[in-house]
């Protein structure tokens, strides 16, 4: 069996559930769309090598999410378990798809690592930037294969 | 001027593609047009009176996504690029749209494809880092000529010069190479790297005289690049006895997102880009500016030109002004610029 990379990931506790607010709870109020929002559409991807979610081992957070409504704009930075992580493009591709299945199509979205966070972040950034390299990647049947695997529970 | 010159005027969107639209390209005579995109099909629309309509569709010539279209100087036959590591040449010499010849080889996605004006040359480029060169030979046959590997990575566009056998590329490396055949020895050789841009190069365009370079950039940017023959008068070192390029002009404060592709009308000099924040811009030189130094203002931008990003814009080769446009709103578009 191979060895994992992460043998003893640390782990976190899940955020608790959201509080409603009495205009959240109002229909003639329109809710603007949030970083908790985005949150909750990432927070249960699965790990590729764990039986964890992103939420647990602490790869996403909410504070690391950035939403700019009025001009469309969505941020995620994720935050890989060690900085050799071999998985951090596939997390991130499971992110951004994930995201691009369930976001209104006016957001320009952005996923990202946590600065600081990883040795090659500049490759893999600029990767998963790179709209065609992720529209060609999800057409290999194999990966979007694993990638499907990870997003779902949903 | 802020971008509020002349008047780019839709003219008709066309309507049909399922998903992301790559790309546009006008057959040289200007009254046909070809598009592709995520659904695998090549859409063919022709002017129908006063309207433009979907005259043909070709599905199954690939089996995912086509990237680029490219009409032959001539206008007798297509190619298309794609995902799958094939490009198709189709003719209509039996009537009907068909494919007669599939070239292999790229190990993964065809990015682009350009057919040199001579009309006896293809090129291709892919995500394997490599520009192919094909010689067309007669009766549907294409014979690899060379393979070049100049690249260290992704190559996104090829473009050949508009009178000359010589090829530009753009790279995800950051860096334009130009490519030709060497005299001596028949073999195709980098002559030239263009390196300025601070990420991927998505598209390149030649100005009419093929002297000048436009470059567009994930970097924001797009770029204006001269060239300077061996003897010029600048003082500028052509080693090798090979022109050299320079860049003369950077545009950077303009596009607020990727700059995908890029268009130099040989009519009317515009050059229109086409940029990830839903944008068409329009530059324009300005009157007398220095070749060494020139000047290009921001002539027009047209906002929410497309609701999504705009992946390909090119100007009509024989109708002034007339412009089309392409995006990942699945729409196609027509336009006509005015001064």
């Amino acid at each position: 069996m191979e060895l994992l990379e992460n043998i003893n990931p640390k782990l976190y506790r899940k955020c608790e559930e959201r509080e409603i607010t009495p205009d959240e709870e109002d229909d003639s109020v329109v809710d603007p769309f949030d970083s908790r929002e985005v949150f909750d559409l990432i927070r249960s991807i699965n790990d590729p090598e764990h039986p964890l979610t992103l939420e647990e081992l602490n790869v996403v957070e909410q504070s690391l999410i950035e939403v700019d409504n009025a001009n469309n704009e969505v941020n995620v930075k994720f935050t890989p378990t060690i900085p050799h992580c071999s998985m951090a493009t596939l997390i991130g591709l499971s992110i951004r798809v994930q995201l691009l299945r369930s976001l209104p199509s006016r957001f320009k979205v952005s996923v990202a690592i946590t600065p600081g966070t990883h040795n090659s972040e500049d490759a893999v950034n600029k990767q998963l930037a790179d709209k065609e390299r992720v529209a060609a990647a999800t057409e290999n049947s194999h990966l979007i294969e694993v990638i499907n695997q990870c997003i779902s529970n949903h | 001027m802020s971008g509020t010159m002349g008047k780019l005027e839709l003219i008709q969107t066309l309507l049909g593609h399922e998903g992301r639209v790559w790309d546009v390209c006008w057959h040289p005579q200007g009254n046909t047009l070809a598009s592709c995109g995520e659904d695998k099909t090549i859409r063919i629309w022709g002017r129908e009176g006063s309207k433009w309509a979907n005259k043909t569709i070709l599905a199954d010539g690939h089996q995912r996504t086509i990237r680029e279209v490219a009409w032959s100087p001539c206008g007798n036959y297509l190619a298309s690029a794609s995902f799958d590591a094939t490009t198709a040449v189709w003719d209509k010499k039996s009537g009907q749209f068909e494919c007669n010849a599939t070239l292999e080889g790229h190990e993964n996605e065809v990015k682009s494809v350009a057919w040199a004006k001579s009309g006896h040359l293809l090129a291709t480029c892919s995500r394997d880092k490599s520009v192919w060169v094909w010689e067309v030979a007669d009766d549907d046959e294409y014979e690899c000529a060379a393979v070049l590997n100049a690249h260290t990575q992704d190559v996104k566009k090829v473009v050949w010069h508009p009178h000359l056998d010589i090829l530009a590329s753009a790279s995800y490396d950051n860096t334009i190479k130009f490519f030709k055949e060497d005299v001596s020895d028949n073999d195709w050789i980098c002559i030239a790297t263009l390196v300025s841009h601070e990420s991927t190069v998505w598209s390149l365009a030649f100005d009419s005289t093929g002297t000048r370079l436009a470059s567009c950039s994930d970097d924001h940017t797009v770029k204006i690049w001269q060239q300077y023959l061996p003897g010029n008068t600048e003082g500028i070192m052509t080693p090798g006895n090979e022109p050299v390029w320079k860049c003369v002009c950077t545009l950077s404060g303009y596009h607020s997102r990727t700059v995908y592709d890029i268009s130099w009308c040989h009519n009317t000099g515009l050059i229109a880009t086409a940029c990830g924040d839903d944008i068409i811009r329009i530059f324009k030189e300005v009157e007398d500016s220095d070749p060494n130094e020139p000047s290009f203002v921001l002539y027009h931008a047209c906002h929410g030109a497309h609701t999504q990003d705009v992946n390909s814009v090119m100007w009509n080769p024989a109708v002034p002004g007339l412009l089309a446009s392409t995006s990942d709103d699945a729409e196609v578009k027509i336009w006509q610029f005015t001064d």
